[in-house]
């Protein structure tokens, strides 16, 4: 349950090694707060990552979590609900960026990426809406991407995946409403972490930290989309319209 | 017969935490088939919803408000009792039997509670010292438990759960009916004596003296006034008039009684709220200066002595959206230390609304989770989204434990499950009584979950 400040007991991080799901998950821990789960493929390989959010009093945990896996994702929710019960915040960090040159090469790659941010969020979005329209209240934070709000050519996939899930999270937002849980659609433009080490940076370029506390920020004031950096809304504004031969000359990486 | 529910979001009177759960307004008669088939989410009762917190709001699970008619009340003046469905308020009662000479035993600041709302929250008043809390004056209660049956409860018979169910905040069953004392009075007016104080040493000093010969007594502290003002403030001490008491013009009418309603604050109130150290400063300001110094003798009206601010409809808008706490707890009275290091902090944190009420209780009763106990009482409102709170919270929280005190269920919405553990450590002997008539857990809400109240 949240207290009257909007602390939270339970939170849950899907891709519990996402530098930008424990930069949120570290903001989010109160006194309030009972237990930290990160749900990651290699639960054993998450000892600095639970040190990382480890307070007096919280238990932290890391537990298996295949986002491919779909069809672990019923239990594995029901589970998780046996565990610390009504989970409270839920975020949806996974996501693989995987190498376009790669996927142009070996379809089957970019398969696996799509299966795992597309098809993967969806399911366990889904089931975890399940649980919260139960609990009657809940927040499920879904990380999005600006790569999906124009796809560029550098990184269609991955873009791709994250325009579809951007366009699944706006409607399950909208069918939760009334329901008592919420949806945050979190829209980061180029984010330095290790999942994009030795690429070149894209303007307006932004950290771990920054991304979350953009986020912490819109729980607060219960906003349903948020962009890190803010201006980046803006910057989407226009590029959004840019006609097609402009567009592909843009330097974007 | 089917009953209609409909997901409705909720909150308690501080507007914080909202949660969605299915409502229905079910008739005495029905409220076992309901309850049957509430489902793994459980059910709680909610009356007029104000609890400051999560007590009457059941996330994904049922919430009952029970139908009942204040033209079915009972009152019998040869043994003074009033006997009431559980969904009356103590404002449909007081229109009744005051006119016929009576007052409710307990009335909290708000006669906006129901009858079902007091006994489970075990309200208290400005009479705590002279008469205890609500509880004490209930003399038998029908209580619709898990299983559906419907058993009857005094301070005699049963006399475990009965106490258990006072104050046990709606988790040992559904409070159907209750027959409690009324106090006989004279006049529907209040006889009142006012010290206003320089500076908090004053203050306590006063209200350390002389609170026996008054039912009435409270105070009002200036949570904002810093320096040579620490802790200044007003000490009210009232009793019911009697007619010889009145002017001629009042005599006439002795229990005249006529509650009147100001204004309503409209529905929106913008962040962050009207509720701001400008506005309050400027307010307690005012409210100091418009007191005398030293008053004996001032004739109110029951409205305006025991309930200033019901004239002003809901008037919890007034702090914006994210709504406000209301941090009340309880210290002995040998840790007056620890009241004033709490008086302290809040004053230190500029967080204070003018909101403010100081008390000594008196004798705490017999139920396991009655708040009142012994000691210094203090309550303020605070606005939920100001910066730094939950610091402060933690802070007093802290202070407040460690000096044996504790907090009030009915107005919590910040505190940990360790918090009323420690404030309170007969909590296992009423789970203990509470299980034993609800095995399965239906009775729950978002307070029981939020502070592990059910084990």
């Amino acid at each position: 349950m949240q207290n009257a400040f909007g602390e939270t007991q339970n939170i849950v991080v899907l891709g519990g090694m996402s530098e930008i799901g424990l930069a949120i998950a570290r903001r989010l821990i109160t006194p309030a707060t009972k237990s930290v789960v990160l749900a990651c493929r290699r639960p054993d390989a998450a000892t600095t990552q639970i040190a990382s959010l480890q307070r007096e009093g919280v238990d932290v945990r890391a537990v298996a979590f295949d986002a491919a896996d779909t069809d672990s994702h019923e239990a594995f929710v029901e589970q998780l609900r046996r565990d610390h019960g009504d989970p409270d915040v839920v975020i949806l960090a996974f996501g693989q960026l995987g190498d376009q040159d790669r996927f142009d090469e070996d379809p089957a790659t970019a398969v696996k990426v799509a299966h795992v941010n597309y098809t993967g969020a969806v399911s366990v979005s889904l089931h975890v809406a399940k649980q919260l329209r139960r609990q009657g209240h809940g927040r499920l934070i879904v990380l999005s991407s600006v790569a999906g709000e124009r796809v560029r050519k550098a990184n269609f996939v991955y873009g791709s995946t994250k325009a579809g899930l951007d366009g699944f999270a706006q409607g399950l937002s909208d069918s939760l409403e009334g329901s008592g849980a919420r949806v945050l659609i979190v829209r980061p433009g180029f984010v330095h972490s290790a999942m994009t080490t030795g690429m070149k940076a894209a303007p307006f370029a932004t950290t771990p930290d920054a991304v979350a506390d953009v986020t912490v920020r819109g729980l607060k004031s219960g906003r349903r989309i948020v962009w890190a950096p803010g201006i980046l809304r803006l910057v989407f504004a226009v590029l959004r319209h840019l006609p097609g031969p402009v567009w592909r000359r843009l330097p974007l990486g | 017969m089917s009953t209609d529910f409909v997901s409705t979001r909720l909150t308690g009177w501080g507007l914080t935490a909202p949660s969605v759960a299915r409502v229905a307004t079910v008739a005495p008669a029905d409220v076992a088939a309901c309850v049957k088939d509430s489902g793994v989410r459980g059910v709680i009762a909610r009356g007029l919803g104000r609890s400051y917190g999560d007590a009457a709001q059941n996330s994904g699970g049922s919430v009952l408000r029970l139908a009942g008619s204040v033209s079915d009340v009972v009152v019998d003046p040869e043994s003074a009792t009033v006997t009431a469905s559980a969904a009356v308020s103590l404002d449909e009662l007081l229109k009744i039997i005051v006119p016929r000479g009576f007052f409710v035993p307990v009335t909290p600041g708000t006669r906006f509670v129901t009858v079902g709302g007091a006994i489970a929250s075990d309200i208290h008043g400005k009479n705590h010292h002279a008469d205890g809390s609500f509880g004490a004056h209930v003399r038998r209660l029908s209580l619709l438990l898990a299983d559906g049956t419907v058993r009857e409860l005094s301070p005699t018979d049963e006399s475990d759960l009965f106490w258990a169910t006072v104050g046990g905040m709606g988790l040992t069953g559904i409070i159907l009916e209750a027959t409690f004392a009324v106090l006989p009075i004279e006049t529907s007016r209040c006889i009142v004596s006012t010290v206003r104080c320089r500076d908090l040493d004053e203050l306590l000093s006063e209200m350390s003296v002389g609170d026996e010969d008054h039912r009435y007594s409270v105070s009002w502290v200036d949570l904002l006034a810093r320096g040579r003002s620490f802790g200044r403030g007003v000490l009210w001490r009232g009793d019911h008039a009697r007619v010889s008491d009145l002017a001629p013009k009042l005599a006439v009418d002795p229990l005249r009684y006529e509650p009147r309603h100001l204004a309503s604050v409209p529905p929106i109130v913008p962040a962050p709220g009207l509720v701001n150290l400008l506005t309050s400063r400027t307010f307690n300001e005012l409210w100091l200066r418009k007191e005398p110094r030293r008053k004996d003798g001032q004739i109110k009206s029951i409205p305006g002595y025991f309930h200033p601010l019901d004239s002003i409809g809901s008037w919890n808008r007034l702090y914006g959206p994210r709504g406000f706490i209301q941090y009340q707890f309880v210290v002995p009275f040998e840790r007056e230390d620890a009241l004033r290091r709490c008086i302290e902090l809040v004053v230190e944190s500029r967080l204070a609304s003018p909101l403010v009420v100081l008390k000594r209780f008196g004798a705490a009763n017999r139920a396991p989770l009655s708040f009142p106990m012994p000691g210094w009482t203090l309550t303020v409102d605070m606005p939920a989204g100001a910066d730094g709170l939950s610091e402060l919270c933690r802070r007093l929280d802290d202070v407040v434990l460690e000096a044996g005190g504790r907090h009030y269920l009915a107005k919590d919405a910040h505190t940990r499950a360790e918090s009323i553990v420690r404030g309170y450590p007969r909590l296992s002997e009423w789970r203990r009584i509470r299980d034993s008539v609800d095995p399965d857990g239906i009775w729950q809400s978002d307070l029981s979950r939020r502070l592990a109240l059910l084990g």
